[in-house]
């Protein structure tokens, strides 16, 4: 697509500075994002960073204290959700208890007279694999069918942005893992731009085509998972990211964090293995330096296990250190 | 006995000799004949029983009804949104529940007659209107079923606005949010997701207003002036000035029947179980 076009339909949404107070404390402080469209992005952070406030503001459901929401090249500060060309999935789901999952479905079709909504519906149903269950109330679904029906009630409208509040939160680990795979498959079949807030790094960094890192209000950092992952852009993305082995200003990751009996150049730090961690498919070697801190190499298992209680010698590649 | 069955003996016993004993009086009462002056003698007789067909009584039972059934409507009115604005009041909604149960802390008898100082002709809505120069004779506001009305969801709002709360604070809020994200407008929203699931309360709540207003007496006496009879005015009637207490006894069994089959009715439905 020639740049110009691209100008030309701008963001799907845009956020500019955007600034929500609350009596005695500021949620968001100063967020601008700006999303392109068909892409999965998430916004991931520890809880109470100001994510789900943010994603509020997108819904509709709060308005900013300053700042400007786009969507679509409009500014929407002042739209109410139900006018809003965006959808939520609830943590909670929030599907309607008193009504079958097939009504749950077609209920945004019908509130916009869509006609054929109970078609519309059926055919949703089907894409998450749950016509069988068109009949029953949501009491009667697990909590994967529920999260596929909320996915459904909200993919069925096409909106423009899905926003996505920590969906996975409630399930076990293997069903979140399941669903986390079904979950990009659902945003590249229907090509519909998703915003997912979650706390948890692995889906964030395992989901998005861009991940938005933020922290008390504020966003760290916008790139790729790659880039945020082997780049970080501050001391705290590189600690949310992924574990960090720290020495004086330097970080670097504990796959990237060798260990050696052999001392191999002057940059090598002597350090104590403690213990030997098998985790199925790694080991983490927990080694403690001179000065008290730890230091932690992951290796690939099978490889030969050296003994706790052994002298190594810590070292990694220079274009692996990270620094602030 | 066991332990259970000791713990349980005191409740029994009030059960019994508090509902179950004075109830089967009444029942007795209702198949003997009247004593000249009071109380009860043989022989047995169905006669109270036919006498309640009479189209006079008949008239009573359907007035009782439709006042009841209409006090319970304007309670309903009146009392949903009050009940939804406090459940949706945040921290307030202690302070607001408190001020709907104030009232309870005077007298019935108390807060009845305060209906009359403001109903009758020298009353605050005539000298008011009258001052105002917008009426010139005042309007006949008392002594009539609206003035009976009046005083019955006033008493009785507050059995309405309490279950109807409880009902609507337990709602999740994501669920009117989630209706609104799908597209729905507010009113929309409260006609398809907060009203049918406000149900139980409702139900409860209609159930609370409407027994006790099917036999009130106190109300209609105070304010309908005499003119107004309800099924409790006639049961107190047959009581006291009639000296007829089987035939007494008869009407309050209609009251009670009346009260019986409405919340067997009710109780076949599973929401209002849950608050009954």
């Amino acid at each position: 697509m020639p740049v110009y076009a691209e100008r030309l339909m701008g963001h799907v949404l845009e956020l500019r500075n955007i600034v929500k107070d609350y009596p005695g404390h500021r949620a968001v402080d100063g967020v601008s994002l700006r999303l392109e469209s068909g892409k999965f992005y998430s916004l991931v952070g520890p809880s109470g960073c100001g994510k789900t406030t943010t994603l509020r503001m997108v819904g509709g459901f709060e308005r900013p204290t300053s700042g400007e929401v786009w969507l679509n090249g409009t500014m929407v500060n002042s739209l109410p959700p139900h006018q809003r060309d965006v959808s939520t999935v609830f943590q909670s789901y929030a599907l309607f208890p008193h009504l079958t999952v097939l009504e749950n479905v077609a209920f945004g079709l019908r509130e916009r007279r869509v006609p054929d909504a109970v078609g519309l519906a059926d055919a949703a149903l089907a894409r998450v694999h749950l016509s069988s269950k068109a009949g029953n109330k949501p009491g009667q679904l697990s909590g994967g069918e529920r999260q596929r029906v909320a996915l459904a009630r909200s993919l069925v409208l096409e909106p423009q942005i899905l926003l996505l509040d920590e969906p996975l939160a409630a399930l076990d680990p293997n069903l979140r893992r399941q669903m986390r795979a079904e979950l990009k498959a659902l945003q590249r079949s229907s090509g519909i731009t998703f915003l997912f807030i979650t706390h948890d790094r692995e889906e964030a960094l395992s989901l998005s085509d861009h991940v938005a890192i933020m922290n008390a209000g504020r966003i760290e950092q916008l790139d790729t998972p790659e880039s945020a992952y082997h780049r970080p852009a501050t001391r705290f993305v590189a600690g949310f990211l992924g574990a960090m082995n720290w020495f004086g200003d330097v970080g670097v990751r504990p796959e990237r964090t060798r260990m050696s009996l052999a001392r191999r150049d002057d940059a090598s730090l002597p350090a104590t293995l403690e213990s030997v961690l098998f985790l199925g498919n790694s080991l983490h070697l927990h080694a403690r330096l001179p000065n008290g801190s730890t230091v932690v190499a992951e290796i690939p298992s099978g490889g030969v296990v050296l003994r706790e209680g052994t002298s190594v010698w810590i070292e990694w590649d220079p274009a692996d250190e990270m620094r602030w | 006995m066991t332990l259970r069955a000791w713990s349980l003996l005191p409740a029994r016993l009030v059960s019994t000799f508090l509902l179950v004993v004075p109830l089967g009086i009444v029942l007795v009462y209702c198949f003997l004949t009247r004593g000249d002056y009071g109380g009860v003698e043989q022989p047995w007789t169905l006669e109270n029983v036919e006498r309640l067909a009479d189209p006079l009584y008949l008239a009573i039972l359907w007035r009782s009804l439709w006042l009841a059934g209409a006090a319970t409507g304007l309670a309903a009115l009146a009392g949903y949104p009050l009940a939804l604005f406090i459940a949706r009041s945040g921290r307030w909604r202690n302070l607001w529940l408190q001020l709907v149960l104030l009232p309870f802390w005077t007298s019935f008898l108390v807060r009845t007659y305060a209906w009359i100082f403001i109903l009758r002709d020298t009353g605050l809505i005539n000298t008011t209107l009258i001052r105002l120069g917008l009426i010139h004779s005042p309007l006949p506001l008392l002594y009539n079923d609206g003035a009976v009305l009046a005083g019955l969801v006033y008493n009785y709002l507050p059995f309405f606005v309490l279950p109807l709360y409880a009902t609507l604070e337990r709602l999740d809020n994501a669920l009117p949010e989630a209706a609104a994200d799908l597209g729905a407008s507010p009113w929309r929203t409260f006609w398809r997701i907060t009203l049918p699931l406000s149900r139980p309360g409702l139900v409860a709540g209609s159930v609370l207003v409407f027994v006790p207003c099917l036999g009130a007496y106190l109300t209609p006496d105070l304010l309908g002036g005499g003119k107004t009879v309800m099924l409790g005015n006639l049961v107190q009637n047959q009581f006291t000035s009639s000296r007829d207490w089987p035939f007494g006894a008869a009407v309050s069994m209609v009251v009670l029947l009346a009260s019986a089959l409405l919340l067997a009715g009710l109780l076949r439905h599973k929401t209002a179980r849950e608050l009954l």
